[in-house]
């Protein structure tokens, strides 16, 4: 009798282990990893998902930080753990394409990175202050022209958005501006507005922060930036350069299609929530509903167009 | 101008309001007090649940964290030589010894009435004379940046009181240790030995407990402290109190230039808060009329170091409310939280939103007193701590260390890293180095190297780089401020000496009413 009890003991054991295989994904806690610090705009992207990915998926969410390196430690990381679907990380474009194509060994490349998602574009936009002698973007080019290396441009970090823009326009325009990195948006910013530097690269929604004091002179995008309709965009003005730091959602390389599945329609429900996309329209940002396939493209393009521009500005 | 800060204070004592601002301020003690938990992150965490909440008890309670967490950050500082962050890294100088002396109560209780005091100063400022001091800090450009830096390392010569050599040695390995990883301007890889994680640089608080915690505890368990933590017990009384707050009330001057000095770094975008209490201390130690007493456990050592780090809070706020800049980490959530309320810093904060951002800094306001209450009254339950055996604290401790290493960053390496740095730390620690200025060097290397390369780039394409770099009031400024601080440490011997000669007869009969 004990003898059979605990056989079936045993087999209600192996059946509650067994079962989880047929059980449908998710059945437990999911870490979102973030590979940047507490507070910036990847962490804060995610703690509006946080409640609403726990109500779509039925579990919970637990948002965790690994920041480094420009985000590479994080997904570094990514890339080493087990591809069920229970560790996903925020991935941002450029950083994911470029890191690899600058570093050499950033401890991933960027096709082990499975996007599930993007839901957020962030335009980059070249600006100088209000009572700059620089009404449009023609003046600045014809100054920067007879002036090689004259223009200061601020922007965020070394290989990131701003400096890849940077390099591109220089380049379209046939002109030499000296470009001066800072550790993040906040300080390049505070550099801008101080009048350390003549221009800045900067992100949409620091550029609506500031509307009152600075011009925008173009924007990165392919359709006017809705946050300041009546700033042209670059391709208005005859430069075909599209910059944005885009935020989506990855998982580990071998991700089942089923799983990414799962996680893309949790993502892309919030992305579709109108009410969401007006709180990013109103910071001052574009709600994307990029998926799976539409990001892996999108991925693949860019690393066709940024390769060759790294490979020449890296000495 | 009255108008709005009373209707910001009534918002505050609306009764739900008020009670998540007492929630707040505990829990950002919580958070300050475990190294490894971070006033950012306790922020971070709290708001998706702000959403929920009207913009005025989201903030409010935003506020009480913040300000709890810069008063939490002392009590290991105090306790156990672990500063809970970066910015209480001078509270142990004092603090710590204090412990030793048997006095861990009256170092809890000067730590929270500064913290109180500060905050209490910091917040007149903002909420009176935010937008000039914010277009001040604008002024600050790389420049100034490198040479603000370059003062910081002038305390080195300072701390190093008995061998300036090995002051300087401990500062130039921090230094080092600075570069590991990423480079902040340019982006290089540097000193990672192969290890992509450490790309991320060696994490400031992994440092701190490598440098501060670890050693202590090695000494505990393998020392002459084995049996007990400390060489004294204490005995937590309520006069203490009272007598530790009306010692300090003694000190107007100490107290009121170290809340400005951590104002002043508070709103210096980028400064950071780190360098405020030990900048702050080091004015103490100068201005002192017996800068003896510093290092061996008095109240204003840690007085001054609390009172700085707590008004650098308020102070980070004045250019994040005015020009939406954040002055650090924690304040970059607040401005986040502050967006997702569809609130825009700057002018419309004061005029469209005036009672949000008024009962916001009245929240502040109202958080240091409570402060003031908690850590009072909670130094009878924190000060027992120290009362356990080691051979029950060393191990928890460790544990404690081993976990917040882990949780600053998720990385495994992190771990080791603390671990060597401890075992480096013990043995400095008797070789009489002290690693202060090995973390003064972590904190300030990449800062001084984003200045430099910034002004050389900037220098170049304006036609002189030592012109752009110097010629500059604040530069100038900084320069001779620095100049004058690494000359301190002789002059201060020379008179030192000199008094000693004259009046060998004096000695002796100094009042000790400032023993503590």
């Amino acid at each position: 009798m004990k003898r059979s009890l605990i056989m079936l003991i045993c087999l209600v054991g192996a059946m509650a282990i067994s079962l989880p295989v047929q059980a449908a994904f998710p059945e437990k806690p999911i870490t979102y990893q973030i590979p940047f610090g507490p507070g910036g705009q990847s962490d804060l992207e995610a703690r509006r998902q946080q409640p609403l990915l726990e109500k779509g998926l039925g579990v919970k969410v637990v948002v965790q930080y690994k920041p480094g390196g420009g985000g590479s430690v994080g997904w570094a990381d990514l890339v080493q753990q087990k591809p069920n679907g229970y560790f996903i990380s925020g991935i941002n474009i450029p950083h994911i394409i470029l890191q690899p194509l600058a570093r050499g060994n950033a401890g991933y490349e960027t096709d082990q990175l499975v996007p599930i998602a993007f839901f957020q574009a962030t335009p980059i936009g070249l600006a100088v202050l209000k009572n700059a002698p620089f009404k449009n973007l023609e003046d600045l080019v014809a100054y920067a022209k007879s002036n090689p290396g004259a223009v200061i441009c601020g922007g965020s970090g070394t290989w990131s958005g701003h400096h890849i823009a940077h390099l591109q326009f220089g380049k379209m325009a046939g002109i030499n501006m000296t470009y001066i990195p800072s550790k993040g948006a906040a300080d390049s910013i505070a550099a801008f507005l101080g009048g350390h530097v003549k221009a800045v690269w900067a992100n949409s929604n620091d550029l609506v922060q500031h509307a009152d004091k600075i011009r925008v002179l173009a924007f990165g995008t392919k359709k006017p930036f809705a946050g300041m309709a009546d700033v042209p965009t670059f391709e208005s003005l005859g430069y075909k350069l599209y910059a944005s730091i885009d935020r989506g959602a990855g998982a580990p390389p071998g991700t089942p299609d089923d799983v990414v599945k799962m996680l893309e329609d949790a993502f892309l429900s919030i992305a579709r929530d109108p009410k969401i996309k007006e709180q990013m329209l109103k910071e001052g940002f574009v709600p994307l509903e990029m998926g799976h396939a539409e990001s892996k493209a999108y991925i693949d393009n860019l690393i066709k167009e940024w390769a060759p521009v790294v490979k020449e500005f890296k000495k | 101008m009255w108008e709005p800060l009373v209707a910001g204070l009534v918002q505050v004592f609306v009764p739900t309001h008020f009670i998540l601002l007492f929630v707040g301020v505990f829990m950002g003690i919580v958070f300050g007090a475990l190294p490894g938990l971070t006033a950012t992150m306790g922020l971070a965490l709290l708001v998706p649940f702000t959403f929920t909440m009207s913009p005025a008890a989201g903030l409010i309670m935003l506020a009480g964290i913040y300000v709890g967490a810069m008063y939490g950050d002392a009590i290991p500082a105090v306790l156990i030589n672990t500063p809970g962050t970066p910015a209480a890294i001078a509270t142990t100088f004092d603090g710590f010894p204090l412990t030793q002396k048997g006095l861990a109560q009256h170092g809890l209780v000067a730590a929270a009435f500064a913290s109180s005091y500060g905050s209490l100063v910091a917040n007149v400022v903002l909420a009176t004379s935010a937008p000039p001091l914010a277009e001040f800090s604008l002024k600050f450009g790389p420049p100034e940046y490198f040479w603000l830096g370059i003062f910081g390392l002038t305390i080195i010569a300072s701390l190093s009181s008995g061998s300036m050599a090995k002051g300087f040695l401990a500062g130039t390995v921090g230094l080092v240790l600075s570069a590991v990883g990423m480079a902040p301007i340019g982006g290089d890889v540097r000193l990672t030995f192969g290890f992509p994680e450490l790309q991320a640089g060696i994490e400031l608080i992994v440092a701190l407990i490598g440098f501060f915690c670890l050693p202590e505890i090695l000494s505990s368990v393998i020392g002459e402290r084995r049996a007990a933590y400390t060489e004294k017990a204490v005995k937590p009384k309520f006069g203490v109190i009272l007598e530790v707050i009306g010692a300090l009330l003694k000190k107007p001057g100490l107290m009121l230039r170290s809340a400005v000095v951590g104002t002043v770094v508070g709103f210096a975008p980028g400064a950071g808060g780190n360098i405020a209490s030990m900048v702050s201390y080091n004015e103490a130690c100068r201005w002192d009329r017996h800068p003896d007493d510093f290092g061996k456990g008095t109240i204003k050592g840690v007085a001054a170091s609390e009172a700085a780090n707590s008004a650098m809070a308020p102070g980070s706020l004045i250019p994040l409310l005015t020009l939406g800049i954040p002055g650090s980490p924690p304040a970059a959530v607040i401005l986040g939280a502050l967006m997702l309320h569809g609130m825009r810093p700057g002018v419309e904060l004061f005029t469209g939103h005036a009672g949000v951002t008024y009962a916001f800094i009245m929240g502040l306001l109202v958080a240091a007193f409570l402060v003031t209450l908690i850590g009072s009254f909670g130094s009878f339950i924190f000060a027992r701590i120290i009362n356990i055996p080691s051979r029950f604290l060393a191990p928890a401790i460790i544990f404690m260390t081993v976990l917040g290493s882990y949780a600053i960053r998720n990385n495994v390496l992190d771990i080791w890293i603390m671990f060597v740095f401890g075992i480096v730390g013990y043995i400095s620690a008797k070789l009489k180095f002290h690693p202060a200025p090995i973390v003064l060097g972590l904190i300030l290397g990449p800062f001084v190297e984003e200045g430099l390369v910034q002004s050389i780039l900037a220098g170049q394409a304006s036609g002189g780089i030592f012109r752009y770099m110097v010629f500059r009031p604040i530069s100038l400024v900084l320069i001779a401020l620095s100049v004058l601080s690494s000359l301190w440490p002789f002059y201060a011997d020379w008179r030192a000496r000199r008094r000693k000669t004259a009046g060998d007869a004096r000695a002796g009969a100094r009042e000790d009413e400032n023993a503590i």
